[in-house]
């Protein structure tokens, strides 16, 4: 009918406070109860068809700023400013009596501060909060045995790509929420040995800062292989720029009138020849845009799964020989298309795991993928099937310790000169993967680099195994080969985040 | 009320008046209300005029309808006639007794216990108050005269029902309040029974004194009342007050400057009452009470209730004659029943108080068994308050003794239900647990042992023996106290195989180490024999509860040469277990309701291999236990040196790890092999 039913106002009668109450969330329960929580640190239950206050519970003396209810509505979880997050529970009063009460369970402190969001899983509960910490939190009285599953598990990077590189120009793009910044690499003309640090003959330069107009926050950016487009989309819009170098200046153009896409972009990937850009889009689909000198372009296909999808494709990945795109869509199902025909060539067998990487090999054109529970596939994308090295390691199985990391692999990339290696990283290691060396079984030690480097050289042949793991750079946010004998590595310090975040709230806890 | 709104508002005629208090029926969620002592009124919180919805004249006055949780509204009329309302509505025009001719009821109450209602109400005639207490479904109903006092009489009353027994407390106006107890089983015949009352709470505190006008029941400890309180030379304040009945302390108070009428009410740990024009709803909460509470001076609520002294002085005479009547019993056994049963009646007819609790004993010594529990329950339930610690210790020695003469006779329940509801010790009751220990209870011995302070050595050695001799199979089938080790002791052993150990990032930075480090841990791996519990669950619950049990080593020692020594073996085997579980916490201390703590498991672990020394080091079997001890011991003690030497270095260690400062951009060189 459009009309209010009820009106409940939830700091009626709070006489001294003169300071506004804010509800900061809500929640409507089937039984008709209404769950607020408010900045006076409250969480309130409240009868909807009455409008009167059933429960109240002061959980905090600052604000509680988000509430979730689990599926059963038995359990709620609410994040305070204070960092803290505490757990209600519908619970008998009494062993067996048939009335329940909410009763404030289980208080956890895993933020500094400001809790903005949770959830309410059906095994965990998970948080957010302003110092960039996403936090899942296991309940343990729903876990059948303590083990892996049941470990608390923090994130601080976000899994995807906030990094791109222009491997022939030796450009680095970083993409913030609100701007880009561009940067050249230094770089040096001695070399050394294994852990020496050399001296720069160059400096490492900010080219540009590009600042995004209007509140949004970018989703998606990426530079060209040359350097010379730097592109990035909104929820709304999308932007495409042209950079030129002239002696020591840049100079950025945009270029006018892009195509108009079906927005927004989730993923941005430039053509090995920086000749077109594929833009991951909704519905599955993949547009094709052409670049054209000296700042232009057109939109040339739009790629979509034959069967359709009501997913959108968050991650791409295409052949340097210019022949084909792989676009994986939120269904995990990955699409191989045929660039020269505009025709789709065909799709990966599915697998039960989202697809954290994929990168095709620029020589063999296989295509290598990561996924989430860790498994590594090798799919041969001309011969449309698993290479036999991706066989082999099903059938061998990967070591133990590997499938154990929690962290995703978020990029993989290739070694021109030496076909057998793939490069992989997550946020806590680099590996440079040896097709050509034994798998490591599980009593093997993994992480065996240190151990290889007191070998002598003759005991090292018999230790050698495929996974050559670097754990020296922490946190990893981006690493790429540049060229043969050159890698970037982009670590990300979160001292350096949290010095960013708006400030803690202020308690006083001693003295007056 | 933070949110006051009418949810409903409904009123009667001009002219008309409600009589009784407005309830609801939590069954069909109508109320019910009856105006001019006689008209019934039923609806819902739809209907909005009063004038048209369901109504019925009934044949008498009604006093007041009381709203069950289940089993819906009961109506008390003012006659003492009592009616369901779905009895009353078949035919509202039915006859309704006359009970209590002209006494008029000043109070009622009803309860559901074990699924019938109860109803309980109090009259007045001439300055005597009376107690009825009806049984709906039985239809037995039961009057009682309260027992006179002299200048003062009850103004108020509340009442609650636990385990069978009705306490009803009276509010009286010499500003004290009364306890009476009414069992609910009573057999008796249709007489008419004096009720005796102990007072329970002065309420008067530093001078002065709470004008109380009604009061509540909170918990066994606590009760609060509505008055007002008024001071020597000083204007009365009106406000609501807590009081410790325990420790006679008035626990808190709260004024009520507005004013109020003079009506509390409690439900769910909330009171009602009005202050000034408004309904105030107060949320309170009762804390166990304790001496250190009382006196605002609670430091760790954990602390279990420490055992009340016994008054010697009471305990006197009567004890004495039971005891030594004990010893002469046997001639007594050949006596007719029917001479019991006279006796029994002349017992019952006499004023309790006026017996004094030996005598009662003596006189219930050869009465069948299901009347001496029966009577004895009863003495529990009339005693007076300051000798009742020795009534009790009367009470289980006068048990006991029957076992000791009857060797068939062993009153299980009884007995463990007296031992974990009272304060006992052990010179209380002497013989209670050489009898349990014959009788292989060890339910009941755990008990003891974990509330009786004063336990002999040499009982706790026996014990020790018994739970140690007892075999597991029989040990699974007796209900034992498993919450000292329910936390520790894994039920099922099979699941070793689930991965513990958490890794960040699935990465272990130890695991580097381990390679080089095996020689070291094989060496601590061998020593941890103590991985299984070598007794069932059961057993060992037992054992925590020796453990727990205080004892002086001078005196415990001799006894406890005596164990055999396989289980001296099976004791020590479970101390080590004890010790290496320990050891596998930070903190060193086991997890669950109290279990032993390590210094109770190192203190017998070290008397242990005194008294047994020779034995030891001679038996096969105690060799590799003890080398693994050894083992273990010598790792531990290894293991705090050296946590000792690195602290220096890791502390050296942070501080540089701070000084490392964030390079910005560097080109590194990186070999992978």
């Amino acid at each position: 009918s459009g009309q209010t039913v009820q009106r409940i106002m939830v700091n009626y009668h709070v006489q001294k406070v003169k300071r506004e109450c804010i509800v900061w969330s809500i929640a409507f329960l089937s039984s008709g109860t209404v769950v607020t929580s408010d900045s006076f640190g409250r969480v309130q239950f409240w009868d909807w068809e009455r409008g009167t206050l059933l429960e109240s519970h002061t959980v905090s003396t600052s604000a509680v700023l988000s509430l979730a209810v689990s599926e059963k509505e038995d359990s709620i979880i609410v994040g305070t400013s204070t960092g803290a997050t505490y757990q209600f529970q519908l619970l008998p009063v009494k062993m067996g009596s048939l009335e329940k009460r909410w009763v404030r369970t289980k208080p956890f402190q895993h933020h500094t501060h400001d809790v903005r969001a949770v959830a309410h899983s059906s095994t965990a509960l998970i948080s957010g909060g302003l110092d960039a910490q996403l936090v899942i939190r296991p309940l343990m009285e729903k876990m059948q045995k303590k083990g892996y599953e049941a470990a608390l598990r923090k994130f601080t990077f976000p899994h995807r790509r906030l990094v791109s590189c222009a491997r022939k120009a030796r450009l680095l793009l970083f993409q913030f929420s609100q701007h880009l910044e561009l940067w050249r690499l230094g770089s040096t003309d001695e070399t050394g040995k294994d852990g020496e640090v050399l001296p720069l003959c160059r400096m490492p330069e900010h080219l540009l800062q590009l600042k995004s107009k209007g509140p949004e926050h970018i989703y998606c950016s990426c530079v060209s292989p040359c350097g010379s487009w730097v592109a990035y989309s909104t929820a709304s819009r999308f932007h495409l720029y042209r950079v030129q170098y002239e002696g020591g200046g840049v100079s950025i153009k945009k270029v006018p009138k892009v195509p108009k896409l079906l927005l927004p972009a989730y993923q941005l990937q430039f053509s090995s020849d920086s000749g077109s850009l594929f833009v991951a889009s909704a519905r599955g689909s993949v547009h094709v845009l052409q670049l054209l000198e000296p700042g232009g372009c057109k939109h040339l296909h739009t790629f979509r799964p034959p069967s359709g999808s009501p997913e959108a494709v968050y991650l791409l990945a295409s052949s340097a020989d210019g022949h084909w795109v792989a676009a994986v869509s939120g269904d995990w199902a990955i699409h191989v298309y045929n660039l020269k025909g505009f025709k789709h060539h065909c799709m990966v067998p599915m697998y039960s795991c989202a697809v954290t990487a994929l990168a095709i090999h620029p020589v063999t054109n296989n295509l290598v993928i990561a996924y989430s529970d860790q498994q590594l596939f090798e799919f041969g994308i001309p011969e449309k099937q698993y290479t036999a090295w991706s066989r082999m390691v099903q059938n061998c199985g990967l070591h133990k310790v590997w499938l154990e990391r929690d962290s995703p692999i978020t990029h993989i990339t290739f070694n021109p000169k030496n076909p057998s290696h793939i490069l992989l990283h997550d946020i806590y290691m680099f590996c440079v993967l040896d097709k050509s060396l034994p798998l490591p079984d599980n009593s093997a030690l993994l992480m065996n680099q240190s151990t290889l480097k007191q070998l002598p050289e003759t005991a090292r042949q018999r230790q050698l195994h495929a996974f050559k793991i670097c754990k020296k750079f922490q946190p990893l946010l981006f690493a790429d080969l540049l060229d043969e004998n050159c890698l970037v590595m982009v670590e990300r310090p979160i001292m350096d985040i949290k010095t960013q975040l708006p400030l803690p709230i202020q308690q006083k806890k001693f003295g007056t | 009320v933070s949110d006051q709104k009418p949810l409903g508002c409904w009123s009667v005629k001009h002219g008309q008046i409600i009589t009784c208090p407005v309830v609801c029926n939590f069954e069909t969620h109508e109320y019910i209300a009856v105006h001019d002592d006689k008209v019934l009124r039923i609806w819902k919180n739809k209907d909005i005029n009063l004038d048209k919805v369901f109504k019925a004249t009934l044949s008498a006055d009604v006093y007041r309808i009381h709203s069950l949780s289940n089993g819906g509204p009961v109506v008390l009329f003012k006659g003492g006639g009592i009616r369901t309302l779905d009895v009353l509505l078949e035919a509202p025009q039915q006859e309704i007794e006359n009970i209590i001719s002209d006494e008029v009821i000043k109070w009622s109450e009803a309860f559901t216990e074990g699924q019938q209602p109860v109803l309980i109400f109090a009259t007045e005639k001439d300055g005597d108050f009376f107690v009825y207490v009806q049984k709906l479904k039985m239809n037995s109903l039961h009057k009682y005269k309260l027992e006179q006092q002299e200048l003062s009489k009850p103004l108020s009353f509340t009442a609650y029902i636990k385990n069978q027994m009705i306490t009803l407390l009276c509010l009286y106006s010499n500003d004290a309040v009364y306890k009476v107890l009414i069992p609910l089983q009573q057999n008796t015949e249709e007489e008419e029974q004096i009720l005796s009352k102990s007072l329970l709470l002065n309420l008067s505190v530093s001078g002065s004194v709470l004008k109380g006008t009604s009061f509540v029941v909170l918990d066994k400890d606590h009760i609060a009342v509505l008055g007002s309180l008024a001071a020597s030379g000083e204007e009365s304040k009106e406000c609501l007050t807590i009081w410790n009945t325990k420790f006679q302390t008035l626990q808190i108070s709260k004024e009520l400057p507005l004013g109020t009428s003079g009506q509390l009410w409690c439900y769910e740990e909330k009171f009602f009452f009005t202050h000034g024009k408004v309904l105030t709803v107060i949320m309170y909460k009762c804390e166990t009470s304790s001496l250190a509470a009382a006196v605002g001076k609670l430091k760790d609520s954990q602390t279990p209730d420490v055992s009340s002294f016994v008054n010697w002085n009471t305990l006197g005479d009567e004890e004495l004659v039971v005891s030594f009547q004990s010893q002469q019993s046997v001639a007594l056994k050949s006596e007719s029943k029917m001479t019991l049963r006279s006796k029994r009646n002349a017992v019952a007819k006499v004023q309790p108080d006026t017996v004094s609790v030996g005598q009662l004993l003596l006189n219930l010594k050869d009465a069948p068994t299901t009347v001496f529990e029966d009577e004895l329950r009863q003495l529990m339930s009339k005693a007076q308050m300051p000798d009742f610690q020795a009534t009790i210790g009367c009470v289980i020695t006068a048990l006991i003794n029957r076992c000791k003469t009857n060797p068939k006779y062993y009153p299980r329940n009884f007995l463990l239900q007296i031992v974990q509801t009272r304060d006992l010790s052990y010179s209380l009751c002497p013989d209670l647990m050489a009898v349990a220990l014959e009788k292989k209870d060890v339910h009941l011995l755990q008990i003891c042992l974990q509330r009786f302070p004063d336990i002999p050595e040499e009982i706790t050695y026996t014990c020790l023996k018994v739970f140690l001799s007892i075999s597991e199979a029989y040990l699974q089938r007796v209900d034992v106290n498993l919450e000292s080790v329910i936390c520790y002791i894994d039920i099922e052993f099979n699941n070793k195989e689930v991965k513990t150990e958490i890794v960040e990032n699935g990465f272990n930075a130890e695991r580097e180490q381990d390679i080089w480090d095996t020689k070291i841990t094989k060496e601590t791996h061998l020593a941890t024999d103590g991985e299984f519990c070598p007794v069932g669950p059961q057993k060992a619950a037992l054992l925590n509860a020796v453990l727990h049990s205080a004892y002086s080593e001078t005196f415990l020692l001799p006894h406890l040469k005596n164990l055999p020594a396989q289980q001296a073996v099976l004791f020590l085997r479970y101390l080590y277990y004890l010790y290496v579980k320990c050891s596998e916490k930070i903190n060193t201390t086991l997890p669950g309701i109290r279990p032993p703590t390590i210094n109770q498991i190192m203190d017998w672990m070290c008397l242990l291999l005194d008294a047994h020394f020779t034995v030891m080091v001679m038996l096969p079997e105690a060799k590799q236990l003890l080398s693994n001890l050894h083992k273990f011991v010598r790792a531990q003690v290894r293991f705090y040196s050296e946590l000792n030497k690195i602290e220096g270095s890791l502390r050296e260690l942070q501080r540089l790890n701070h000084q490392k400062d964030p390079h910005t951009y560097s080109i590194e060189v990186l070999e992978l092999i």
